[in-house]
């Protein structure tokens, strides 16, 4: 049972600082954002083993088909031009660095190591959350407001299951798949700019992309994208589906708040966790 | 044997932040009634329906189901106890990006195993019944006020409950609509045996269907109760919000409010020497749910608008005064005549709603009838005389018992009245 914002944030009345102990003044600020923070990824986390946990339901079959649909091939398009641009930007700044050391040669490793390893999963990460992430925490936000969530309730559906397990399961795999794609793209990308253009023979080119890449770069930029995919879609549907709590806007303009918020934490986690998932990688 | 409420509220207190919302409530909510809830803004009626549904929990008291505490339910008996209610919610919770149909199935695809077929005639059948056949195929945004509410009432009925709770159904709705969604309640009700919790703060409107009232008043109950002994109830509350709602009687009928008629009846007959005679018609749209069924709920409001305006015209004239008694009977008074006087006024009018008024229902009735469709209604009336020390309600029953049809809409395929 769901309850209103005010009564189930205990965080607040706990923190409150007692007049005259300046202990108190000085450790209260960081104690109380420390518990916030401690209660909301407590919340994320049972979120999550909710909404996980829920997908493997017949039911959800055509939920998760459209979820795809909208996260991954709506994605599509916009993922690959900027793979493209990428492997071009790549390809361009690379050739400068490795003329001056007469290793042209390595271009492809250069660029397809840097795409598969790093930029593919983070970027396309990027991209994802802000063009489907921003846009599942305004929709699920504004559900929450307009009392469509509680009407799910009311219904006898799960809320979490009926909204936030199709994201999730549509995350897990369009996230790779698009990462590929951004791989792929980049890779060409890189070839446009350092064969067509500046002159690298592409035999050399895509040999050494060939060669320099190993299955254990492929599933880490995939293990990378999994990560990504799931943390982003958890983020922005966290904050689309709790809006209404928010203690510093109502209506719409929580709405907003939540999707800037959303749409901000997830790009910072995609960089945190990725040199935590790449520490365990290499 | 004492009747066992279905939901009742044991000293319920909910604040929110330093506020106090609700303060000790106590109420009981029966089996197969139809429950008011009315208060003024803002007095906590939605607040108090969400702790039905589980959406808020008390701070103090309890919310029990047939004696049960809901707070103490197993998570199957608590499946089973909300799959058996529907809440109408005030704003519709439409889903805005599903058609009107899809928002209709959506509980029936999400909470039972029904095949697809089923599913689609069950849906069908609901919007057919809430006159949404057109729209179906339309999403909420496209439809009007009016429409969304009856979509929003389409899904609360599809799952069949026991148990309906309607968060200000009529709110922001015309007067005619406003009679026609409750007319819709009151048929389905009526048809389904659910029990209905409404809140409101229409209160004219809401007495015609209801069978019980409760009154919130300063984060307490401090009436419940009929509505007949809610017009005994002396309070501070019933003045507030009686004065400032009685208007919007006159709104559909242009008659007497149910209150301000009694007030009229007392003083004028007290006034009468205790042998002089008065009589009483009674009218009625006979068949309503029949007439609703063939024309819709608007249709059939507006017949009733139509009978209750023409009496009003017609009985004013020579002294009468008249109200809507129920959701599709009319009272007149006639304090001033006697039986013989009485029926040659009726039969003068008779004749004149023959002439003017029936044309009128005819031209409605063809403008909603579909070319195929084929049914027959009467409008009834019964007179009866009195004398001021006999209790009028005794003689408005006798002429009820002499009802008779005084006008019949008679289907010759195409629609001809007699």
């Amino acid at each position: 049972m769901a309850d209103n914002a005010k009564e189930q944030n205990p965080s607040e009345e706990m923190a409150l600082p007692k007049p005259g102990n300046p202990l108190t003044w000085i450790f209260h600020p960081f104690g109380a954002r420390a518990i916030r923070i401690n209660g909301n990824l407590g919340a994320i986390a049972i979120f999550l083993f909710r909404a996980f946990f829920m997908i493997f339901h017949y039911k959800q079959i055509s939920a998760i088909i459209q979820q795809i649909y909208f996260i991954g091939a709506k994605s599509a398009q916009i993922v690959m031009l900027v793979g493209f641009f990428t492997g071009m930007v790549l390809g361009l700044q690379l050739y400068h660095v490795l003329v001056k050391f007469g290793s042209v040669g390595v271009l492809g490793t250069a660029v397809a190591l840097s795409l598969i390893r790093e930029m593919g999963p983070v970027l396309t990460a990027i991209m994802i959350t802000a063009r489907a992430g921003s846009a599942m925490t305004a929709e699920i936000g504004i559900q929450r407001i307009s009392e469509q969530i509680d009407a799910l309730s009311t219904m006898r559906i799960d809320p979490v299951g009926y909204l936030i397990s199709p994201r999730i399961a549509a995350a897990v795999i369009s996230f790779p798949i698009l990462t590929t794609f951004f791989d792929l793209i980049g890779i060409l990308g890189g070839w446009v700019s350092g064969c067509l253009l500046l002159g690298v023979n592409s035999g050399a080119y895509f040999y050494r992309v060939i060669s320099a890449t190993e299955m254990s770069d492929i599933t880490g930029g995939l293990v990378k994208s999994l990560v990504f995919g799931i943390l982003v879609v958890t983020i922005c549907c966290f904050q689309g589906f709790f809006t209404h709590m928010r203690t510093d806007s109502y209506g719409a303009r929580s709405v907003s708040l939540s999707t800037t918020s959303a749409v901000v934490i997830s790009c910072v986690m995609i960089l945190i966790s990725d040199y935590v998932v790449t520490t365990f990688i290499l | 044997m004492e009747k066992q409420p279905i939901i009742e509220f044991k000293g319920v207190t909910k604040r929110f932040d330093v506020r106090t919302i609700l303060e000790k409530v106590d109420f009981q909510i029966y089996e197969g009634e139809v429950t008011t809830l009315i208060g003024l803004s803002g007095t906590g009626k939605s607040v108090t329906l969400k702790h039905i549904i589980g959406l808020l929990k008390p701070d103090e008291g309890q919310v029990l189901y047939r004696g049960q505490p809901i707070n103490q339910m197993s998570k199957k008996e608590w499946n089973a106890y909300i799959g058996q209610i529907s809440y109408m919610f005030q704003n519709n919770a439409l889903f805005d990006s599903m058609t009107i149909f899809e928002n209709v199935a959506l509980p029936l695809r999400q909470t039972t195993n029904l095949g697809k077929k089923e599913i689609a005639q069950k849906v069908m059948a609901s919007i057919e019944q809430t006159e949404l056949t057109e729209v179906f195929d339309k999403y909420p945004s496209e439809l009007s006020g009016g429409m969304q509410k009856r979509a929003a009432l389409a899904r609360a009925l599809v799952t069949d409950p026991s148990l309906v709770l309607f968060d200000e159904p009529t709110t922001g709705q015309d007067p005619i609509r406003k009679n026609a969604i409750l007319g819709m309640v009151a048929e389905y009700q009526n048809r389904f045996g659910f029990t209905a919790l409404l809140i409101s703060h229409e209160i004219p409107d809401v007495y015609f269907i209801s069978n019980r009232i409760l009154a919130l008043y300063d984060k307490k109950i401090v009436f419940q109760g009929t509505p007949d002994e809610f017009e005994e109830f002396e309070h501070p509350f019933r003045e507030e919000i009686l004065t400032s709602l009685e208007s919007l009687q006159e709104d559909i009928t242009g008659l007497y409010s149910k209150r301000h008629f009694k007030v009229r009846y007392q003083t004028d007959l007290s006034k009468r020497h205790p042998d002089a005679m008065y009589a009483v018609a009674i009218f009625a749209l006979e068949e309503i749910d029949l007439v609703s069924e063939n024309l819709g709920h608007d249709a059939t409001q507006e017949i009733i608008r139509a009978l209750g305006s023409y009496i009003n015209k017609h009985f004013g004239a020579v002294g009468g005064f008249s109200a809507r008694q129920t959701i599709n009977e009319y009272a007149t008074v006639l304090p001033y005549s006697d039986l013989e006087e009485a029926e040659r006024i009726m039969e003068d009018f008779k004749r004149d709603f023959l002439a003017h008024g029936l044309p009128n229902i005819q031209t409605l009735v063809e403008g909603e009838k579909a070319a195929d469709d084929c049914f027959e209604f009467n409008i009834l009336a019964g007179l009866a005389q009195g004398k001021p020390q006999i209790e009028i309600e005794s003689v408005m029953e006798f002429a009820r018992f002499n009802q008779k049809p005084i006008a019949r809409f008679q289907c010759q395929r195409g629609g001809k009245t007699q």
